[in-house]
């Protein structure tokens, strides 16, 4: 028993349904911050003047430790996946709303005039011009959101075997098996590098016009807003 | 899809691309949430009819007693989950009243002094009868066990040594040295009676600071070893007590009380054939098969659930 | 359960305030902790951040290793230097320093790439040594989005540096892991709100010291 795949019967999981139950943990909450976050940034697009208050409040919300929100979270949703996944979601919604407002933000106003002036929608212009111009700075939220909570999962170990394979970690200092630890980690790095390859790809896909090696958004563009970076708190 | 077509070309190709990567991610989520359902802790907050949540908290040892519980009931045709590691008594209590767990490993006079601070421990059945009085009517305590499995404040080998103390030496003797030693121990060892509050009102000792570890297990160890602390709260069924030459401080006030190996059970949740179960393992539990049984799972690194299955087998409980 | 109360509740107790498990000793640890994590981060990813930018080789490896360290989970790198060295600074400041220095090392690369390349020829026309270019060009006119790289691993620092209290160390993180296991939301939701305001405080040192130290003709544009 203290092999590297040697995984200890309370955590009640083998490796793969660790990673499985992982990659849920992780993804879910960003996709539940992405289908929130859209709306929200283009309320906060429309009226300008929502923006600086909610850039506010998301920032106070970033700033609380994942791990006291998920203690104060117990007595709601109990021991279980959800108590670990609601933070996870709300930081999801606090890297997408400024990156999302500011991707859309930098379409250029000839564009949607000329949007316009064929005939599109509001709503047409929205989906069909707007979001895939603004994809690339999406995207880079999305990465950031996606390695953050790929990280931060692991701490729900801490509330009761709810850390997918972070409970590895507090498995590795209960029997004292470092190798537990070094598993957790590297499987951890490695989903997150896959992720962050596959969302790389999902970029490529979304904005077939873009030749190659311009992609990322121009430094002089990011220099108002410097792209938020990951947390594990 | 019939608007793509009235789009000019590279909007058609952005909502194709688009829906290539939507139902990528879509099968990628899907493909996660298929790996392990049937394990999916939020079903298990809704336990089925019939089915015996047994609990565990954060450390080697009550991991161990829930797998013996667990398979003990098993071994009856009772149909079982685990809730392992959940982490402190103050976290299991309030788990147990609500009824997310049905059976957990406890230790009587540890959970009479989390019950009631100033209760007088006289002996075992005293203190089992004392813990059922105060324990929410939903809950009951079945046989102890001789297993006992204390807290204790040891010191490490270099402190007996610097303040000539011997596995004769009692808390009282700590009293003037107190103040130039660092204690560690679990985090809620700070606010508990058997804990700080009890060592300063009972014995009067004030440590020079507390280092927050963990519930006995290897920080907490490791600590000790290391002249990290120079005293902490260690389980007297620790096999590094020998191993590390620890010196386990007599506690004649009987502060730490009695600590059997006791099932904390919710009366309505588990059949009577369940409750035999318990009774049986605990008839034959003693302190002495517990040193062995911690050993396997901490020295030798066996998996808690195989050591618990052995010995049951051995025990002629399965 | 109301979080008002609990932080009332937290800040008017007299014994939060004083010893070694006072607020003032915590708030300190926790303020130790973030100030050498965040110098050895700078210490590391500033020169390097810089001298790639100016030459513009080496950034794609950059971005690698940047990458890779962004993909390691700091609880789980806690975890593991704690088992395999023991207890002390060092098993703090390792996961912390990973964390900080992609930011910073990043943003640096990044800015100093960005600089309009019209003065830096202008400069390098009039006979300035390259560390001259780099130090009295490239670097003010950078310096706005090197701050926020270095504002972005300083919060992440303040933030992270709670879960050193997993294993053992002190800091503010002690409360909020206390107060799991003690069952004390009092303790938990003050210990959150002091994470925080200090993350508050940051940002607040990090914007004022944009004001000082950005040079007026950089802020205006």
């Amino acid at each position: 028993m203290n092999g590297f795949f040697d995984i200890p019967s309370d955590l009640q999981h083998s490796w793969s349904g660790l990673i499985g139950l992982h990659l849920r943990e992780a993804l879910l909450p960003v996709a539940a911050g992405l289908l929130l976050a859209l709306p929200l940034a283009q309320l906060c697009v429309r009226f300008r003047r929502l923006y600086p208050p909610v850039l506010g409040a998301t920032t106070v919300l970033y700033a609380i430790p994942s791990l006291a929100f998920f203690v104060v979270l117990i007595d709601y949703t109990g021991q279980s996946e959800l108590t670990v996944m609601i933070p996870l979601a709300v930081y999801s919604l606090v890297v997408l709303v400024p990156a999302i407002v500011d991707g859309v933000r930098s379409v250029p106003g000839e564009t949607l005039a000329a949007a316009t002036a064929m005939g599109f929608g509001p709503v047409r212009r929205y989906l069909q011009v707007q979001l895939p111009i603004a994809a690339p700075a999406i995207v880079a939220g999305l990465r950031v959101a996606t390695a953050s909570s790929i990280s931060l999962v692991s701490v729900g170990a801490l509330i009761g075997n709810q850390g997918a394979l972070g409970n590895l970690l507090a498995a590795a200092q209960k029997y004292d098996r470092p190798e537990l630890a070094v598993n957790a980690v590297l499987t951890m790095a490695a989903l997150a590098i896959l992720c962050d390859a596959l969302l790389v790809l999902l970029r490529t896909l979304l904005t077939p016009w873009m030749p190659r090696g311009t992609r990322r958004p121009r430094p002089a563009a990011r220099s108002r807003r410097p792209e938020p970076e990951a947390a594990t708190r | 899809m019939t608007s793509t077509a009235q789009c000019s070309r590279s909007t058609t190709r952005y909502t194709g691309a688009t829906a290539v990567s939507l139902a990528a991610a879509a099968a990628l989520l899907a493909g996660c949430s298929s790996g392990d359902t049937s394990d999916n802790p939020l079903a298990e907050e809704k336990t089925e009819a019939g089915t015996v949540v047994v609990g565990s908290n954060n450390f080697a040892e009550s991991t161990l007693l829930a797998d013996i519980y667990g398979e003990a009931l098993r071994a009856k045709g009772i149909k079982v989950t685990y809730k392992h590691n959940i982490g402190s008594r103050e976290t299991t209590y309030g788990l147990m009243k609500n009824g997310s767990i049905t059976v957990l490993p406890e230790y009587n006079g540890s959970l009479l002094a989390y019950l009631d601070p100033e209760a007088e421990q006289e002996s075992t059945r005293a203190v089992n009868e004392a813990v059922k009085e105060k324990l929410d009517k939903k809950l009951t305590l079945l046989e102890p066990s001789p297993a006992e499995d204390k807290d204790s404040v040891s010191v490490n080998a270099e402190t007996a040594k610097k303040y000539g103390l011997t596995t004769s030496s009692t808390l009282a003797d700590l009293k003037d040295v107190a103040p130039e030693l660092v204690i560690g121990g679990s985090p809620e060892f700070q606010t508990r009676r058997q804990g700080l509050k009890g060592l300063e009102s009972v014995y009067g000792l004030r440590f020079k600071s507390f280092k927050a570890l963990d519930a006995g297990g290897p920080l907490t160890q490791a600590a000790l070893a290391g002249n990290t602390v120079q005293a902490a709260d260690i389980f007297t069924t620790d096999p590094t007590i020998v191993k590390e030459k620890f010196v386990v401080l007599k506690d004649p006030e009987n502060l730490f009380g009695f600590a059997n190996v006791t099932p904390l059970v919710r009366k309505e949740g588990l059949p009577q054939e369940g409750v035999d179960a318990l009774n049986a393992v605990s008839a034959k539990l003693d302190t002495e098969t517990l040193l062995d049984l911690d050993a396997q799972v901490q020295l030798e690194k066996k998996d808690p659930l195989d050591v618990a299955k052995a010995w049951l087998e051995s025990a002629g409980l399965s | 359960m109301n979080v008002l109360h609990f932080i009332n509740a937290f800040f008017s107790d007299g014994a939060h305030w004083h010893g070694y498990d006072g607020i003032p000793q915590r708030l300190l640890e926790h303020v130790r902790y973030t100030l050498l994590a965040l110098a050895l981060a700078t210490a590391i990813g500033l020169p390097v951040g810089l001298v790639t930018g100016h030459t513009g080789r080496g950034g794609n490896a950059l971005a690698f290793v940047a990458n890779a360290a962004r993909a390691l989970p700091s609880f789980g790198l806690l975890v593991l230097v704690v088992l395999l060295i023991g207890f002390g600074l060092l098993p703090v400041m390792i996961p912390l320093v990973v964390l900080a220095v992609p930011p910073i090392l990043v943003t640096t690369y990044e800015a100093v790439r960005s600089v309009d390349p019209s003065p830096v020829d202008a400069a390098r026309g009039m006979g300035m040594r390259e560390s001259r270019i780099l130090l009295r060009v490239e670097l003010p006119v950078a310096l706005p989005l090197i701050l926020s790289g270095l504002r972005s691993a300083a919060i992440q620092i303040v933030s992270t540096a709670t879960i050193a209290a997993y294993v053992s160390l002190g800091g503010l993180g002690r409360y909020i892991v206390d107060g799991l296991y003690q069952r004390d939301y009092e303790k938990v939701v003050g210990g959150a709100t002091l994470v925080a305001v200090l993350a508050l405080l940051t940002l607040a040192v990090f914007w004022a010291a944009g004001r000082l130290a950005v040079s007026p003709g950089v802020r205006g544009r």
